[in-house]
């Protein structure tokens, strides 16, 4: 995203291709904004269910926050290795892009690795999504989270090939981009995933 | 390569990123001290961890997202901001028609 000053200097064939690539981050931006509103029915949906129980567990009998703690730094400490990665990235250096790229893939998968051992704990325990709404409801909302993170890191992985095969062009820079968007939101998400499900159900 | 300089700056430095890093920590390590050492009452509790989960939330926006209100960066600003209305509506209202069902219902 430059500035119209900055449009003016570098208005070679570079204006062209950097446009429609600022356009692409846009609109990419346009969706995660719908993606928002997907989540938040979600939110809507646990927020009226959460106290129904029926005969299962509530949420302070389940959640262990030393874990989700666990959970968040794994995936905050992955929001800044993805942040290094894109400086690495403008400044055109390749293996430093790969390199932090991977570490931001480790993070994410030790954060979709707890939480896949969170649920099939839950559920070996008897506390499975079939047990009341409220489990429902927190199965489905923080596996929509889930879902996207396992989403972001295939698309990560993807990436992490092209870059190595291509390099970084315009075109893996745009989709880096993007996936940058995608993944800080992801984070953001999390925030009130935490926040709402995790400290508020253990209270 | 003159492209990718020119938005180094644009697009946050290792200290800005650090930054944001630092305060998510320390916006994330008070709410769950709040609720697990258990010394705050309830309403002060919720009141807390919903405060910094907002704040938290503005800092990943600014830190991470890099919103801002410059020509460029505006459209992306103000489409969250109808967005996070949009959200608000969604889920109080919900809230709201819900809790009142169950008011008259349980009457």
């Amino acid at each position: 995203m430059s500035t119209y000053v900055e449009h003016a200097h570098d208005a070679h064939d570079d204006h062209e291709h950097h446009d429609s690539g600022s356009q692409t981050v846009l609109g990419f931006w346009f969706y995660l904004m719908t993606d928002c509103i997907l989540f938040a029915t979600a939110f809507a949906a646990y927020a009226v269910l959460y106290r129904n129980i029926a005969t299962g567990v509530s949420g302070k009998e389940i959640f262990e926050l030393p874990y989700v703690m666990g959970e968040t730094a794994a995936l905050l400490l992955s929001s800044i290795t993805y942040g290094f990665a894109m400086i690495a990235g403008y400044k055109g250096n390749k293996s430093a892009v790969l390199g932090w790229l991977a570490v931001t893939f480790a993070c994410g998968a030790v954060f979709i690795g707890m939480e896949v051992n969170e649920f099939h704990n839950l559920i070996a325990e008897g506390h499975g999504p079939n047990v009341s709404a409220f489990l429902s409801s927190f199965f489905g909302l923080v596996g929509l989270h889930g879902l996207h993170v396992t989403a972001g890191l295939l698309w990560m992985a993807v990436m992490m090939f092209e870059v190595a095969k291509t390099g970084l062009t315009g075109r893996a820079m745009t989709r880096l981009s993007c996936l940058s968007l995608f993944w800080h939101f992801l984070d953001i998400v999390w925030i009130c995933v935490f926040t709402v499900v995790y400290l508020k159900g253990a209270m | 390569m003159s492209q990718a300089h020119e938005h180094a700056a644009d697009h946050g430095s290792v200290k800005s990123y650090l930054t944001g890093f630092v305060l998510a920590v320390i916006l994330t390590a008070i709410p769950f001290w709040m609720v697990m050492s258990g010394s705050f009452t309830k309403q002060a509790t919720v009141i807390g961890i919903f405060g910094f989960a907002v704040v938290q939330i503005i800092v990943h926006l600014k830190y991470f997202l890099h919103l801002n209100f410059t020509k460029e960066g505006k459209l992306n600003s103000f489409s969250f901001l109808f967005t996070a209305m949009i959200i608000v509506m969604l889920v109080g209202l919900s809230v709201w028609i819900i809790s009142t069902a169950d008011a008259l219902m349980l009457r």
